[in-house]
């Protein structure tokens, strides 16, 4: 990847943002390096949007330090930052053209009139809206518009480039196609985004890491997969997809491999990452039906409560003898022949693929 | 029952009333243009050629253009202060709006009157002061006129313009700043341009009231900067010359009209969509 000259490196040292006697931020501490893709992932109330508002310089925090390149800002205002912003449903300017818009930040920078003229071409072309420069907002789609936005908030080559849930109006397939340019962008300036969502999805598919709010504080920063596979916690875990938590008792043993008993079945946990605990969790893609108890790996009894249809794949409402319930998706065309509620079954995984919580 | 004509029923009562009350009483009007003294066309070809006539309509036409661009400054501040200050601006700024607003038009003209007259409030402090050994003529004459009017008709102009303030999109000016614009860039270039519409039609919104002006320039013109309103009580009340004042009306209404046209058809300003 190449790394701009320009993209910039951002601490965040014990962040803290009381509105009143409400706390929307509590010590919220990370880094971010140049050139990242970084994403804000939580839901709504969690934070994300507020630790964005600070980054951008909007809010003042009411407690911790911001630093950009290792320089103290923050109390820097939003204008002398001058980071890149893409908002949820554009701002963009609707008295002036597609162009204008995208010179706009070249004009407060007073670069001269061949330069911008240049600069705008060149955003134009870069997210492909050849055309239709010469068009206001209003005569433009969403994506277009979106489009815009982005060519304008790069423009100018700043730092630092936030996106706050820029995709939330657009509908399923143009969020996709926004997202793949979202990406290109990303890797053809360098630049250090910061990307706030809602969507997992989304996050999971974009970012080199991504951290995780709730409640007002970083769950966990770490990469998609890692927030995946690896979360450092119960919310994580259950907010990334979807999650079988299964009750265990008598775990002993470590890390590398540990045993403990659940609804009296001995279960293995190899490689779990972490000391055991009373919780195993594991995700449902690594879980298999099995007709007879399998031969290897962990495995429980199981019995159908429902089965709900969703074209390529189905998914499956099982519950153990004990009552904990499971949930696991597979491919229609696998679904056993003459599988029905109440159905009794076996659901096995291997026993590197659970992890403490 | 369609809505069609659910909605001709629910507007019939107030059709009729603007029918009998302003429709009938205007072709009246209309019909003693052409017809007194004399059938013809008369009395228009005085109203157009006659010098003291023009030279009402001009000065008619100078006071609501200036009154006009006066209450359009004044208005476009007061209304930034009401819509984007502190909570206790906004609710300072909405007295000095609506108590005004709330007060008769003939008693703010004797108010200006007794705060402008030779011997009134101002010229008295001043020549105490030393500053002035002569009154300053500030009444009887335009300035008094434009003064009084500019100050009835500013809320005329707070209301559409803060209307469009109010419709801004917060986040496109976050957009601006986010990109380094400073307050100065910010508000020629993205505040006033987007508020642009409602500058529009409070303008339309004051000069058409401001042709019709009668009561605040009568007392604070003192007789000398006579305009249109006037000149056609002089013409039923005084002189009389009841033909001259139906072509003057006609001619006034058939301005407001047109400016009612525009203002519906061509600009469609917010607040009065």
């Amino acid at each position: 990847m190449a790394t701009a000259r320009r993209a910039a490196e951002i601490g965040a040292e014990g962040i803290g943002k009381m509105f009143g006697p409400f706390a929307a931020l509590t010590d919220v501490s990370l880094k971010v390096g140049r050139g990242e893709f970084l994403t804000l992932l939580g839901p709504s109330g969690s934070g994300k949007t507020t630790f964005l508002m600070i980054l951008s310089g909007f809010e003042r925090p009411t407690a911790g330090r911001l630093t950009l390149d290792g320089r103290d800002v923050t109390a820097t205002p939003a204008e002398a930052r001058a980071f890149g912003m893409v908002f949820q449903g554009y701002a963009l300017f609707p008295h002036m053209t597609a162009a204008q818009n995208i010179a706009f930040p070249l004009r407060v920078q007073k670069r001269s009139e061949t330069e911008i003229r240049r600069r705008v071409e060149q955003m134009v072309e870069m997210v492909g809206l050849a055309g239709h420069a010469h068009k206001r907002p209003a005569g433009l789609s969403g994506g277009q518009q979106q489009r815009v936005a982005l060519a304008r908030a790069l423009a100018y080559e700043p730092p630092v480039l936030l996106l706050d849930e820029p995709f939330s109006a657009l509908d399923k397939n143009l969020r996709g196609q926004m997202q793949d340019e979202v990406r290109r962008l990303h890797r053809e300036t360098g630049t250090t985004f910061i990307f706030v969502t809602h969507d997992q999805s989304e996050a999971l598919a974009l970012s080199s890491r991504v951290a995780i709010f709730d409640h007002g504080r970083l769950q966990q920063i770490a990469p998609p997969r890692e927030v995946y596979e690896r979360p450092a916690n119960r919310f994580v875990a259950e907010f990334l997809g979807d999650i079988n938590l299964l009750p265990l008792e008598g775990a002993e043993g470590g890390v590398a491999l540990a045993t403990a008993r659940c609804e009296g079945h001995a279960v293995r946990v190899a490689d779990a990452g972490r000391a055991p605990s009373g919780l195993l969790a594991v995700r449902p893609e690594y879980m298999r039906l099995c007709p007879l108890r399998p031969v290897d790996g962990n495995a429980l009894p199981v019995r159908v409560a429902d089965i709900t249809y969703l074209g390529a794949q189905s998914r499956l409402a099982l519950r153990t003898p004990g009552g904990t319930p499971l949930t696991l998706q597979l491919a229609t065309a696998d679904l056993p022949a003459g599988l029905g509620p109440d159905s009794a079954l076996w659901v096995g995984w291997p026993e590197d693929r659970g992890f403490f919580l | 029952m369609p809505s069609f004509a659910r909605h001709a029923l629910m507007l019939g009562p107030l059709l009729l009333f603007l029918a009998l009350a302003y429709a009938l009483p205007f072709l009246g009007v209309l019909e003693w243009s052409v017809t007194l003294p004399r059938p013809g066309l008369g009395q228009y070809r005085t109203a157009l050629s006659d010098p003291l006539v023009l030279s009402v309509f001009l000065r008619t036409l100078r006071i609501c253009l200036t009154v006009t661009a006066l209450s359009l400054v004044g208005g476009y501040v007061i209304a930034l202060l009401w819509v984007r200050g502190g909570p206790l601006t906004r609710a300072l700024t909405e007295l000095c709006i609506l108590i005004p607003f709330w007060i008769s038009v003939l008693t703010r003209a004797f108010g200006w009157l007794a705060l402008l007259s030779t011997k009134g409030i101002i010229n008295v402090w001043l020549e105490r002061l030393g500053l002035i050994s002569d009154p300053l003529a500030l009444v009887r004459n335009e300035f008094g006129v434009v003064v009084g009017m500019t100050h009835y008709l500013i809320p005329f102009a707070v209301f559409p313009i803060a209307s469009a303030m109010r419709g801004l999109d917060e986040r496109v000016l976050m957009a601006a700043r986010g990109m380094g614009a400073g307050r100065a860039r910010l508000f020629w270039t993205v505040f006033l341009p987007m508020t642009v519409s409602g500058v529009l039609g409070a303008a339309l919104l004051v000069f058409v009231f401001a042709l019709g002006f009668f009561v605040t320039p009568a007392i604070l013109g003192g007789g000398r900067s006579v305009m249109v309103a006037e000149l056609i009580y002089l013409n039923i009340f005084q002189i009389p010359n009841w033909g001259l004042a139906a072509a003057i009306s006609v001619i006034l209404m058939a301005a407001v009209g047109l400016l009612g046209v525009v203002m519906l058809r061509v600009i469609r300003p917010a607040g009065l969509r």
